[in-house]
């Protein structure tokens, strides 16, 4: 079992969580109420990550923010670091690739709080933040915790983009998942099947509790609209 | 922050997604309903006046202070304007209770104060005892009185009620009537009711304005738009059915009686403007203005005309009869409505001949 490699995978799972999820509630409420043109290309483009094989999208990045592209010199310059084979360069890959896992959850809740709730709350007066912490939130919060879920999850078991962006350097960019392959290269069975077994009960509970999440969030829309 | 009384006045154009103009005022007390069919803009209207959407074109003025005028550009946010609004599912807060849904309402005022006058609302709209329940947990009639209060107490500048019966069942709707017509004598502020259900108007109503497609048809006391109106297009909107060509035979300016020819008879129209002899016009007359018991009873004066019919249908509807006949020798259809009781009293029946007295107070002539 390499700890190692668990530990970086929970501290690469939160800090994507903890960036990803206020961006997405923001992000999710303004696509869950406004319009706006060319709303199903931005729509499209989140889902991206969805469709697109994780290798494709770790080759861009690596030639994106490689040390050879103006995006990556830039970033360098403005950081002191480059992003590939770095952590910060799985943070940001991982940011991008889960985007629609954080997003899709948190709009579509958002899309169930009643026009009328959100017209009688600026009519009581209440900020956009005020209306957004104490009436909105509360309603969504099955949502977001769905996308937290799905979030950690998948940034935990992540392989393509990770290896792609941050090759396999030990405490560095080697997670669970490379770990288990590096296990398996080595005819170190035991330890990627432990480690397989670590992150298949996650997953299994992780979708439990994101289905009961969201047969609760579907009770709750009957219950706002009766 | 004490409560401002005043009128408001809306001259409102839009002409984006939903075609809209409507120009009225609504008086500080006064209950103003906008009736129409669904889809008319009732609703769009409502929301521009809470500041929900905006106009093109036009101005919303609240006594001294302008919530909305594209001249200069000034466009209030529904929290500038401190309305009180009611929408069609009331739009409790769902994780807040009866009394912090209430509370929630109330910025006006100090924290410390709020919850005294939530309760103190909550009591006045006859919810005793269910301050700690969440909407989920409270009837239909329950949560209509809660979004009630919530927007009474917020002392609102003008109160918005936007189908305020339309998600409650009929007895529901018969008691929360009652209470709103006696909470509607202690409103200081112009309270905009938007419904489709015309009786609404004519029970709570103090004026009403007709919207339909968009276009504003017409503005009055809701008995005198029922029994005056305007076109053709407003007569149909309030449901009138006996629409009817006539022309004007005789005008006796010394009693205000306009003689119209129907058909082959001579019948007496209370309708006072000038109109030329020979004139073609439309006539409208409301079910209630039909009568079968006065000409029975041998009572017919002045004011009525005597019409034979053939009754070609009765249509029990509860405690009242819908009857359709048609003016013997003709193929003019007049639609009516008379108690049962009375129906059964005159054995009214099916292919028989009878005889009505139209109103001649309710005959009116259409522009």
């Amino acid at each position: 079992m390499d700890w190692q490699a668990l530990w970086l995978s929970v501290k690469l799972s939160s800090i994507t969580v903890l960036v990803l999820i206020p961006l997405s509630i923001l992000a999710g409420r303004a696509l869950a109420y406004r319009q706006f043109v060319g709303k199903s290309w931005v729509e499209a483009l989140i889902m991206v990550p969805l469709v697109l094989p994780p290798t494709v999208i770790g080759y861009y990045l690596l030639v994106g923010l490689g040390s050879q592209s103006w995006l990556g010199q830039w970033l360098e310059r403005l950081t002191g670091q480059q992003l590939v084979f770095h952590f910060s360069g799985l943070v940001l890959a991982s940011v991008l690739v889960n985007i629609p896992f954080a997003l899709q959850p948190i709009q579509r809740a958002f899309e169930a709080v009643p026009h009328d709730v959100r017209d009688a709350a600026a009519c009581c007066g209440m900020s956009k933040l005020k209306i957004l912490l104490k009436i909105e939130l509360p309603m969504v919060w099955p949502g977001v915790l769905t996308a937290i879920v799905l979030c950690f999850s998948h940034v935990l078991g992540e392989f393509g983009v990770v290896l792609m962006m941050g090759g396999n350097i030990a405490g560095e960019t080697k997670t669970i998942s490379i770990s288990i392959y590096d296990s398996v290269q080595a005819f170190d069975f035991g330890a990627a099947g432990t480690m397989s077994l670590v992150l298949l009960l996650f997953a299994i509970t992780a979708l439990a509790l994101t289905t009961s999440l969201s047969r609760r969030l579907g009770g709750q829309r009957g219950a706002n609209h009766r | 922050m004490a409560q401002i009384i005043a009128d408001l006045h809306c001259q409102i154009q839009n002409h984006k997604h939903i075609k809209l103009s409507a120009e009225f005022s609504c008086k500080a007390g006064e209950v103003l309903a906008v009736v129409g069919p669904s889809g008319g803009g009732k609703t769009t209207l409502l929301r521009m006046i809470a500041g929900l959407n905006h106009p093109d074109m036009g101005s919303i003025v609240f006594g001294d202070t302008s919530w909305f005028d594209n001249k200069s550009r000034t466009a209030l946010t529904p929290q500038q304007r401190h309305i009180g609004y009611m929408p069609q599912h009331f739009g409790l807060f769902p994780n807040l209770t009866a009394l912090e849904n209430v509370v929630a309402g109330l910025d006006h005022i100090p924290k410390s104060a709020r919850v005294a006058r939530a309760k103190d609302w909550l009591e006045r709209v006859n919810l005793h005892g269910l301050p700690d329940r969440l909407p989920m947990h409270l009837s239909g009639g329950q949560r209509q009185r809660v979004a009630l209060a919530r927007a009474l107490a917020r002392e609102p500048s003008v109160l918005l009620l936007d189908e305020p019966f339309s998600a409650v069942d009929r007895e529901t709707r018969e008691r929360l009537y009652l209470e709103l017509a006696r909470l509607k004598e202690q409103l200081l502020c112009p309270v905009i009711m938007v419904t489709h259900d015309l009786n609404e108007a004519l029970l709570l109503a103090d004026s009403m304005i007709l919207i339909s497609q968009g276009q504003m048809l017409q503005q009055g006391a809701p008995f005198e738009v029922l029994s005056r109106p305007r076109n053709e297009a407003v007569a149909r909107q309030m449901g009138l059915r006996n629409i009817f060509d006539g022309e004007v035979v005789f005008q006796d300016s010394t009693k205000d009686i306009t003689w119209l020819k129907f058909g082959e008879q001579l019948i007496a129209s209370d309708f006072g403007k000038d109109r030329s002899v020979g004139s073609k016009v439309r006539w409208v007359i409301p079910n209630q203005g039909i009568r079968f018991n006065a000409i029975t009873n041998g009572r017919l004066c002045r004011s009525f005309n005597k019409l034979d019919v053939t009754i070609d249908s009765l249509l029990v509807m509860g405690e009242s009869v819908r009857v359709v006949c048609y003016a013997t020798g003709t193929e003019l259809q007049l639609n009516t409505e008379v108690s049962l009781h009375l129906a059964q009293k005159l054995g009214l029946t099916k292919g028989m001949q009878t005889t009505v007295a139209l109103k001649s107070e309710q005959i009116h002539i259409l522009e």
